[in-house]
């Protein structure tokens, strides 16, 4: 990406991007727009640079910034009407990071209602449309980051994932995208959705960048318990993949997967073969159990981290409620989107006394069942290989009436996310109707940067 | 009535007197504080907030299981209790339902009985409402100060007890320097369960919730076990509900039935990591402790002090700490430290303020003057005030004594001097007389004449034997 210094103008970069960004404006990637501030910061980089002054790693770097970030700059919406017109008093810790090393954020992106979603449809702003087909989908939750960047808008873009939501709509856009290890990144700042698999991403066009920007973002943070220790602190070229064998998850290629998805995954595994990896057909029957253990999982951690939005201190507060019973029923039913609601309805009837055990502390063993299956695939392959969803971008509106149908988007990128791995979505191709299909490498924890190793491996034999 | 036994079981709230909150960085002192001037973006529950657990809140935590005689579970973990209310900003409370940090262990009581506890966990207090007519306000001051809850087992069998187990709760809290032990600010709450039954079977409880003074907890159980009794005496059945306590008119009343009690969906707190200590932190912090209560008990047991007496100096821990001392020195010299300290002391608020601390060697060697005859007893109690007086810098019981003009005269051959001019004086006559007949009576009113000649510093006892000498 380029990097404002002596010849490249700050302002250029940012100017170039708003143009861009007014340009696809029919695409909808963004909520909001964060113009007059971001011209301001770049041009008090050129003043720094024209001065000699030391400038950061990502100084003058535009970037898009999924809307459930806080940001003190604008409002956050989390794309829910029940946050309309928040304006945070606190920065992210990731995007505070981002803002020390230069980087300018241009804009808020677009993202279902509180990322619940896999196709940007329920935004309540309305949705995003897929960078390479406006007839279809961006994929989601983190559609606008992912079509901000596909469309050349920014070079990078902030996301978050918590079970596909930046890896699904990168692979139905034809860019990277990442879902780190979780606890990478602080989630400190970010409007939480099911905090025990939220991780904190970007999108990019190139492992490098995706390397760049998550080097500056990742690391301990006092203000999140759950971050691990700074461990993302190689050069991808001093990485050295230890068994340079990759295991193929055959059970995602079967029935249900899209014929094309399925030769995308087998021809990435021969360019894999071609940069020097082995890669051996593998079977992990518990993965279809992934879907089951995460859609009780996530409400229930979604319907109590959800709580907290009752309109009694800030967001949405219903104008018809005459009692306090009133203002939490009117203002929740108002201030939700139906799949809010179909979440927490879910979460609390698992969460409730009796149907606890049975749902939630049985979703849990069955959750340590699965990573101790990813495990042992990991004594024998540094990182695992299959599709990212089970098919390329889908129509608007194609699955809006069906949220199980909805779900199965999710069959293939939820069960790493309840294992907490690295995942990392690799543009691999594209179907004969022009349409981008993603695979995903996923690695043992803290091995995110052997995958981006790996991806850049295979981008420089093509 | 008395074929029925009433049984107690008390949960008691326990606020930190941390300097932050459980898990946010703000001031957790709100006392004199403006309404929500104590609110951090995380006790506000603002969107992408996460808590931070406060170590100090662990090792207080780790202390008060210390002074109950409990096990400290090694690894604990936090678990959220939802329900709305407006107090309550994240719609749940971080608390820990199914691994707490304080496992079982056992209170000993002031008349010798115990009560066991069954466990203690950590938790975040909410806010207050203030209720007027038409609106409700929200201070949210208190929101996030960490809580201790002590739940007993059902060990307790009248309402004297439960005060009693009450009032050493809070003796402990404030020894182990876990509260402040305010109740009027509500640092110690009681929720006091209680059923009745005239057989080996236990009957249906009830709960009054939110009791704030040790008197109001014995009245309400009374209270209780009346209102129980009546209802079986009647062939009815007493209810399964919460009730609350009226202090103005001595009654509880029903406030919610166990068909309405909320369901809490309670659920581990995936933002908190599991609290993982280890033996050596744990053990560092009960060395730290100091004197508890049951061992100045087991110390102060020679000096034959009565119940209360004994209880009142426990309950200032600062004197407890002295008597021990010259306990320590010479048990002999402690009993009369004791009665000093109740004569004066005991209903001093805050003695640590408001006096200069006498050592323990000061009080010794004080209480010694008294045994050897050098200060009268009543001369010593003088002293005694003087020695904790703050105006007083640093002077010695002697000095003191001696500025006072107190020590008592021994020298014989001043005080044969004094004696020969009482028994001279015509006044004094019959007197001597008599006791040389062998009327003994006699001889106390010369010596409280020799006495007052000496201006009270002569020593009663010697002076009553040189007369007997002198006149035998």
């Amino acid at each position: 990406m380029k990097i404002a210094d002596k010849d490249t103008k700050a302002v250029d970069l940012v100017r170039a991007a708003l143009e861009k960004a007014h340009e696809f404006e029919d695409y909808h990637c963004f909520i909001s727009m964060n113009e007059a501030r971001a011209l301001e910061k770049a041009r008090e980089i050129d003043e720094k640079i024209a001065r000699g002054e030391k400038v950061g790693k990502l100084a003058g770097v535009p970037f898009a910034l999924k809307d459930n970030y806080l940001s003190r700059e604008g409002v956050t919406t989390a794309a829910a009407k029940m946050l309309d017109n928040f304006p945070s008093p606190i920065t992210a810790t990731a995007v505070a990071k981002l803002e020390e090393e230069g980087a300018i954020m241009i804009g808020r992106a677009n993202m279902d209602a509180y990322a619940h979603g896999s196709s940007t449809e329920n935004s309540y702003f309305g949705p995003t449309l897929n960078a390479a087909d406006r007839e279809r989908v961006a994929g989601g939750s983190s559609g606008g980051s992912a079509v901000a960047v596909a469309l050349k808008i920014v070079p990078f873009a902030l996301g978050s994932d918590t079970g596909g939501s930046i890896r699904q709509p990168a692979s139905f856009n034809g860019v990277y995208g990442i879902k780190p290890t979780y606890g990478a990144v602080s989630r400190y700042g970010v409007v939480a959705m099911a905090s025990s698999t939220d991780t904190m991403g970007c999108f990019a066009t190139t492992a490098e960048d995706v390397d760049l920007v998550m080097k500056i973002i990742a690391g301990r943070d006092e203000k999140d318990s759950t971050t691990l220790d700074d461990y993302w602190t190689q050069e991808l070229g001093e990485i050295e993949a230890p068994k340079k064998k990759i295991g193929l998850i055959r059970d995602c290629l079967g029935e249900g997967t899209d014929k094309e998805v399925i030769k995308a995954t087998r021809d990435y595994a021969q360019k894999l073969e071609a940069a020097g990896y082995e890669v051996e057909d593998i079977e992990m029957p518990i993965l279809k159990y992934g879907l089951a253990i995460y859609y009780i999982v996530q409400p229930a951690e979604v319907a109590s981290n959800l709580s907290r939005y009752d309109g009694v201190r800030y967001g949405f507060r219903s104008n018809d409620a005459n009692d306090l019973a009133e203002v939490y029923s009117k203002s929740r039913d108002e201030g939700f989107m139906a799949e809010n609601k179909r979440r927490i309805l879910i979460g609390n009837f698992v969460l409730s006394s009796g149907f606890f055990d049975a749902y939630y502390l049985k979703a849990q063993k069955a959750r340590t069942l699965l990573i101790l299956a990813y495990n042992e695939q990991f004594v024998k392959y540094d990182a695992l290989l299959c599709p990212v969803a089970p098919s390329p971008a889908f129509k608007l509106g194609e699955k809006t009436g069906d949220p199980l149908k909805m779900y199965l988007e999710d069959v293939m990128s939820v069960p790493p996310s309840m294992a907490g791995l690295p995942a990392l979505a690799v543009p691999a191709g594209k179907t004969e109707a022009n349409l981008p299909i993603g695979v995903q490498l996923i690695g043992q924890r803290r091995s995110d940067q052997l995958l981006l190793k790996i991806a850049k491996d295979v981008e420089e034999i093509q | 009535m008395s074929d029925y036994k009433m049984t107690i079981g008390i949960e008691c709230h326990v606020q930190l007197n941390t300097k932050t909150k459980l898990f946010s960085g703000v001031d957790n002192d709100a006392v004199d504080k403006e309404p929500n001037s104590c609110v951090s973006p995380i006790d506000y529950a603002l969107p992408g907030m996460l808590p931070v657990l406060n170590k100090a809140a662990v090792e207080k935590a780790v202390r008060a299981g210390a002074a109950m005689n409990c096990a400290i579970n090694l690894t604990s973990r936090f678990d959220r209790k939802h329900y709305y209310y407006p107090d309550l900003p994240k719609g749940y409370q971080i608390s820990q339902m199914y691994k707490p940090i304080i496992g079982a262990g056992e209170v000993h009581l002031p008349d010798g009985t115990s009560v066991k506890i069954e466990h203690a966990h950590l938790e975040e207090d909410a806010g207050k409402l203030t209720h007027f007519e038409k609106y409700s306000l929200v201070d949210l001051n208190r929101a996030g100060t960490p809580l201790i809850e002590i739940v007993s087992m059902p060990d307790i069998h009248s309402a004297a007890q439960a005060r009693l187990y009450c009032e050493e709760l809070h003796r402990l809290m404030v020894y182990a320097d876990v509260t402040n032990g305010d109740l009027y600010q509500g640092n110690m709450r009681f929720d006091v369960n209680i059923s009745v039954s005239n057989s080996d079977k236990l009957g249906t409880r009830a709960e009054i919730k939110n009791l704030n003074s040790f008197r109001s907890v014995e009245r309400a159980a009374e209270y209780e076990f009346e209102r129980q009794v009546k209802l079986l005496k009647k062939g009815e059945a007493v209810k399964q509900e919460t009730r609350g306590w009226n202090d103005t008119t001595g009654k509880t009343t029903a406030q919610r039935s166990k068909e309405e009690a909320q369901d809490y969906r309670y659920m581990p707190e995936p933002d908190v990591p599991p609290i993982v200590l280890t033996q050596d932190f744990v053990d560092k912090i009960i060395n730290s402790m100091p004197t508890m209560p049951d061992t100045y008990r087991a110390k102060f047991e020679i000096l034959n002090l009565d119940i209360s007496e004994r209880e009142a100096i426990i309950n200032q821990p600062i004197l407890a700490q002295r008597l021990a001392e010259v306990c320590d020195k010479n048990s002999k010299l402690a009993a009369r430290v004791a009665h000093w300290f109740s004569g004066t002391l005991l209903a001093e608020e805050n003695i640590e303020k408001d006096f200069k601390l006498a050592t323990g060697e000061e009080l010794t060697e004080l209480s010694q003057m008294v045994e050897d005859g050098k200060l009268s007893s009543t001369a010593g109690k003088e002293v005694f005030i003087k020695l904790y007086d703050k105006k007083n810098t640093s002077k010695s019981p002697e000095t003191l004594a001696k500025e006072m003009n107190l020590l008592q005269e021994n020298d014989e051959s001043v005080l044969e001097q004094i004696i020969e001019e009482v028994l001279t004086a015509p006044e004094c006559a019959k007197a001597a007389d008599d006791v040389r007949q062998g009327e003994m009576k006699a001889i106390g009113f010369l010596v409280g004449q020799v006495m007052k000649k000496s201006k009270g510093k002569a020593n009663p006892a010697t002076v009553n034997e040189l007369i007997r000498k002198k006149l035998s």
